[in-house]
């Protein structure tokens, strides 16, 4: 059931008038029930899955909290021990938790790793026999990867890494996690919520409001109009372009970039956009996934504004943990003394940069050019790192940091660079990537732009003039966002104002939405993921 | 905390962390700014920060930093 489809349309309409019908206090069990009903639709099958997780986690949990409160009323009874005492207690009842945690962790992420990355480890395994001239090879296993499981495993495994580390409580309340792991709004494409932020406004019964449900819907339209009237456009001129490359070099290639980098922006935003709009209709609140990431002046900061909930999960869950474990403070303190200070320092923040980027691009997918996007992110990060010096003495010695000119630049540059990158994922396919990058600087097909070859990517000069001006709109309010919400501002607006604006966005979107011969609303790129 | 005032000014010359109470708030300090200041807490005061430890809170200012210390250093 895709967002951009009627029966899901229905499907929320439907839930949001039974969730208002509903006394406050059952509320949430419906959302319970419409989440796997969801869920239930679009596979029977998964549901076995998320079941598993959900049931694991929650006794594990639940276990795992009991230790932690008997540890403390046990400190608590015997004030007398000496501190070495408490420390050896502390660390015998941490050993013994964290093997219920490292099953809990091992259980569902081989889950994840069993449905998601079998059939790429076989294909390697194969490839590397078959270099070596032998002609057995393995064979794929024929098993689905739930849709979802990539977002709620992220999820329900931060639940558990918190309860561990004592930072929230277990939940007692066995549905009331499934609610958590499974609600219906985030299970496909997040953001990939912590339980101590979603389970604030998730389980609590709200009365109708008006003032919120019009947020919702005024983020569900926007929604709406970034996927339908820009993304779903957009694909139509990069799928040309990709399904054979060979016949789109050069220029094309720079093209595919640009297109690109603003299909899958306008995608995952508008998705992101409808379900916290969903959530904001039925008073529930959810993280920011996004801080307009092409404002960005560089690439560290534009991670700092891109998928967001990811970025945080694996700098809590992943950066942290490696980079200041036992181990790496080891390595730290070796390469220190072998060579000396400067680049000892280095050492740890390196190794887990590239720690984190290669587990984020495996993250997006089970194959190698993830992989490779993943390393050049954390490349290009470390490259950055290296060069900041020099840049902050270009910005003193010239006194250009503050120029709007300057800061144009850094974003321009900014967006080409994290371009250029995901041409991995673009292409998907390693060699042919650097190949067809290559061709930008070999051939020079700048005709392109004006002898009609635009005009044979599937869009007419309409189309463009649609996505210019969805730009436009994109840009003007990612602008305004910088300072204030647009929302404020439009909901300050007499009521002749707003429905103006309504009905002129709706219209848009039914009008010059890309439906159509040709043009297919197509799933959420991260949906896959 | 002369000693760790030393090791943050190594890191950011041009911050006064005496007064700053938002280092991670105001994103002063990032993530590769904590771990060599970890890395070198490690290394000066013989404590290791564990990762649960890394939150705003504890990093925001030298003063609620050297706390995290002595508190680590107590237990």
């Amino acid at each position: 059931m895709l967002f951009t489809s009627y029966s899901f349309l229905i499907f929320i309409i439907t839930v949001f008038i039974s969730y208002y019908l509903t006394p406050k206090k059952y509320q949430w069990i419906l959302l319970l029930c419409a989440s796997y009903l969801f869920y239930g639709l679009v596979s029977i099958d998964y549901l076995g899955y998320i079941m598993v997780t959900t049931i694991s986690t929650y006794f594990i949990s639940l276990k795992i909290h009991e230790i932690n409160q008997s540890k403390k009323s046990y400190l608590m009874e015997h004030k007398e021990l000496s501190r070495k005492e408490k420390k050896e207690y502390k660390k015998e009842i941490k050993k013994y938790t964290k093997k219920y945690l490292t099953f809990g962790m091992l259980l569902n992420f081989g889950l994840l790793g069993v449905t998601k990355y079998t059939n790429f480890i076989i294909g390697n395994i194969n490839s590397i026999v078959t270099s070596f001239g032998s002609n057995g090879t393995l064979s794929f296993i024929d098993i689905a990867m739930p849709m979802g499981i990539s977002f709620y495993t992220f999820k329900t495994m931060s639940y558990l890494l918190d309860v561990y580390r004592e930072k929230h409580d277990a939940e007692d309340n066995l549905f009331k996690l499934a609610l958590f792991v499974s609600f219906f709004p985030q299970l496909v494409q997040g953001p990939i919520s912590r339980y101590n932020d979603l389970s604030q406004t998730l389980f609590e019964g709200h009365r109708y409001k008006y003032t919120t449900v019009r947020h919702g819907i005024q983020r569900i339209i926007w929604g709406f109009f970034k996927k339908i009237v820009i993304a779903d456009r957009i694909l139509v001129a990069v799928k040309t372009m990709i399904v054979t490359p060979d016949d789109y070099k050069g220029f094309y290639v720079l093209l595919v970039m640009l297109f690109y980098t603003y299909q899958l922006y306008a995608d995952f935003t508008g998705g992101i956009d409808i379900t916290i709009g969903i959530g904001e209709t039925l008073g529930i609140e959810m993280a920011e996934n996004f801080k307009r990431p092409y404002l960005s002046r560089s690439i560290k900061e534009f991670w700092r504004r891109w998928h967001i909930t990811m970025g945080t999960w694996f700098k809590d869950y992943v950066f942290y943990p490696v980079s200041v474990s036992p181990w790496m403070l080891n390595i730290s303190k070796k390469s220190r003394k072998k060579f000396g200070n400067a680049i000892g320092k280095r050492v740890p923040v390196y190794i887990s940069t590239l720690i984190v980027w290669f587990t984020t691009g495996l993250w997006h997918g089970a194959h190698w050019n993830f992989i490779v996007w993943g390393l050049m992110n954390g490349i290009v990060i470390i490259i950055s790192f290296e060069f900041e010096p020099t840049y902050k003495w270009f910005h003193s010695k010239f006194n250009v940091e503050d120029k709007l000119a300057f800061r144009v630049f850094q974003i321009i540059r900014t967006i080409l660079l994290m371009s250029a990158i995901r041409l991995f994922d673009v292409y998907q396919n390693v060699p042919l990537t650097f190949r067809m990058f290559g061709t930008i600087f070999t051939e020079f097909n700048f005709n392109i732009f004006y002898d009609g070859s635009l005009l044979q990517l599937g869009l007419t000069i309409g189309d463009y003039i649609i996505l210019l001006i969805g730009l436009i709109v994109l840009y003007s309010i990612s602008i305004y966002q910088e300072t204030g919400s647009f929302r404020v501002y439009l909901n300050n607006r007499p009521q002749q104002v707003r429905y103006a604006v309504y009905s002129l966005v709706i219209i848009f979107i039914i009008v010059f939405g890309a439906y159509g011969v040709g043009f297919d609303s197509t799933q959420f790129i991260y949906n896959q993921f | 905390m002369e000693l760790l005032l030393d090791i943050l000014e190594d890191i950011h010359p041009d911050v006064n962390f005496k007064e700053k109470t938002g280092l991670i708030d105001e994103g002063i300090l990032d993530s590769f700014d904590i771990i060599r200041i970890v890395a070198d807490i490690d290394e000066e005061f013989d404590v290791a920060i564990p990762p649960e430890e890394i939150i705003p809170e504890n990093f925001n200012s030298a003063k609620s930093l050297y706390e995290l210390i002595e508190r680590l250093l107590g237990n």
